[in-house]
């Protein structure tokens, strides 16, 4: 009844919070949120809230990328965020939200992970981003995203002893160099989601109960795509699959202007 | 930003490295019913990329509290066999394998007439027995197949492609090297060939434009893809009628 409710809104161009189909909530980002972590931040949309930590650590390079630093990114569904929530291994949608925050942000290339060297081919900086849900109304992948490029910007380099190949710390604390970590580029994820034959941006929980479909759409500050995907159970058509990524461009610009 | 090992071009004079035109596929092989323990089944090949599906179901669902009143609990399990690539992958799944499980899911749950079979459970086991790229899209188009191989209600086949950009060219069924070194990867998966899109994925960088010109390109390659699987599906059961 309620899916059918946001569905009607949606079709008549209105939404129940009153804004139009491609207005984001407000967004508030708050870089520097965690003491323990090298980089982190707060995002916030509307209701929805979500904190992503950045820890570094010394670790081998991939075969693959011998003189390159490691990215990996997390992603937990911590269960006080939605009723829906529940603890155990990563489910299916928090896999999908790490995976595509991830590669928002190595498609194109946003860290410089060719100066994350610390010895070459032995040793290279890997960057472990955690992304950690708050509270869900909605939207997580957009906020997950943004949360994880602030976290980046935000994010120092720890000191490291060679001799004893391990991170300074003095206590318990890491000792950071002050310097901050490379990037070249500042991706921001926007989703696109479907009603009927309209589309909007930044779904509220309830909206998101009564979509036909939704695409993630990654950009860059020159208006490029980095990394789609496509999600839900309904179909996309390529005139809108275009008009989502015109969209995303547009959005875009808007959350980056955020991150300050 | 080369990765080790990159070969210094990935197209000369026009031509791929495995001799391919920039819209050509590589060979490919649709067979269905091969599988006698499974409901339905089917096979698909992009040249050395194969992939095997297999329908179980619909069957009862257990443990029952994960009953879906009103239609069938549709599940998906994308499995890469160890053996499947050249440095030997760890078995069962990974986080890449549970994302491009519940992408086919949802791509395939357009087409199926789910509230056809409520309570029940419908399994679908893909396994990539050889890799060389394009996986997802290999599987997708096995297990559509396989689906109606087994009998299951559907509106019409998904049908997939990928789509690259390699020196800066747009190409048609990415493999080998293009995979590991071009600059894009698009995997899509459209309805009857036509412009449904149910399945899009994309990594690397491109501009609208290209963007544009990716999306024409793999639609036609659905359209081709979705030819081979129902010629495949006539060629099994009009074999059966004439006997």
């Amino acid at each position: 009844m309620k899916n059918e409710y946001m569905r009607k809104l949606i079709l008549a161009d209105t939404r129940a919070d009153g804004r139009a189909l491609d207005e984001f909530r407000e967004v508030k980002v708050q870089k520097g949120a965690i003491k323990t972590a090298e980089g982190s931040a707060i995002v916030t949309l509307g209701n929805t809230k979500v904190v992503a930590g950045i820890k570094m650590d010394a670790a081998t390079p991939y075969p693959d990328t011998p003189n390159e630093g490691n990215l990996v990114v997390d992603a937990e569904f911590v269960p006080f965020a939605n009723p829906e929530f529940e603890p155990g291994p990563p489910t299916e949608e928090s896999v999908e939200l790490a995976r595509v925050v991830d590669r928002g942000i190595r498609e194109c290339h946003a860290i410089d992970t060719e100066k994350l060297v610390i010895v070459p081919k032995e040793l290279v900086w890997s960057v472990h981003i955690d992304i950690h849900t708050i509270n869900d109304d909605g939207n997580l992948q957009d906020a997950a995203a943004l949360a994880a490029m602030a976290a980046l910007q935000d994010c120092k380099i720890p000191k490291y002893d060679v001799e004893k190949k391990q991170v300074v710390k003095v206590e318990t604390f890491v000792v950071s160099t002050g310097k901050p970590l490379p990037l070249k580029e500042t991706p921001v994820e926007v989703t696109v989601f479907k009603i009927g034959g309209k589309l909007f941006v930044d779904a509220a929980d309830e909206e998101e109960d009564a979509l036909d479909a939704r695409i993630t759409i990654a950009t860059t500050e020159d208006g490029n795509l980095c990394a789609m995907q496509k999600g839900g159970n309904g179909i996309l058509t390529s005139e809108e699959l275009l008009r989502a990524a015109e969209l995303a461009v547009v959005k875009g610009k808007e959350l980056r202007a955020a991150l300050g | 930003m080369a990765k080790a090992g990159a070969p210094e071009k990935l197209i000369i004079h026009g031509k791929r490295l495995d001799g391919r035109k920039l819209d050509e596929f590589r060979p490919m092989k649709a067979e269905v019913g091969v599988i006698p323990r499974s409901e339905g089944s089917a096979t698909f090949s992009f040249g050395e990329t194969k992939a095997l599906a297999g329908v179980q179901g619909p069957r009862p669902m257990h443990p029952k509290g994960l009953q879906e009143p009103t239609r069938t609990k549709l599940r998906c399990y994308y499995f890469m066999a160890p053996f499947a690539t050249s440095e030997r992958g760890r078995p069962g799944r990974s986080r890449r394998s549970t994302e491009i499980s519940m992408v086919v899911a949802e791509a395939l749950s357009n087409v199926i007439f789910l509230e056809d079979y409520p309570k029940t459970a419908l399994d679908i086991f893909m396994e990539i027995l050889q890799a060389n790229a394009s996986t997802r899209c290999a599987a997708l188009n096995a297990a559509s197949m396989a689906l109606a191989d087994a009998g299951i209600p559907m509106r019409d086949i998904v049908s997939s492609v990928s789509v690259g950009k390699a020196d800066g060219e747009i190409v048609l069924d990415v493999a080998g090297a293009e995979d590991n070194f071009g600059d894009v990867d698009l995997a899509v998966a459209t309805v009857g060939g036509g412009d449904a899109f149910v399945l899009l994925q994309m990594d690397g960088i491109i501009t609208m434009e290209e963007f544009k010109k990716m999306l024409e390109i793999a639609k036609h390659g659905c359209a081709t893809v979705y030819a081979q699987q129902k010629a495949a599906l006539m060629k099994r059961y009009t074999a059966e009628v004439s006997e």
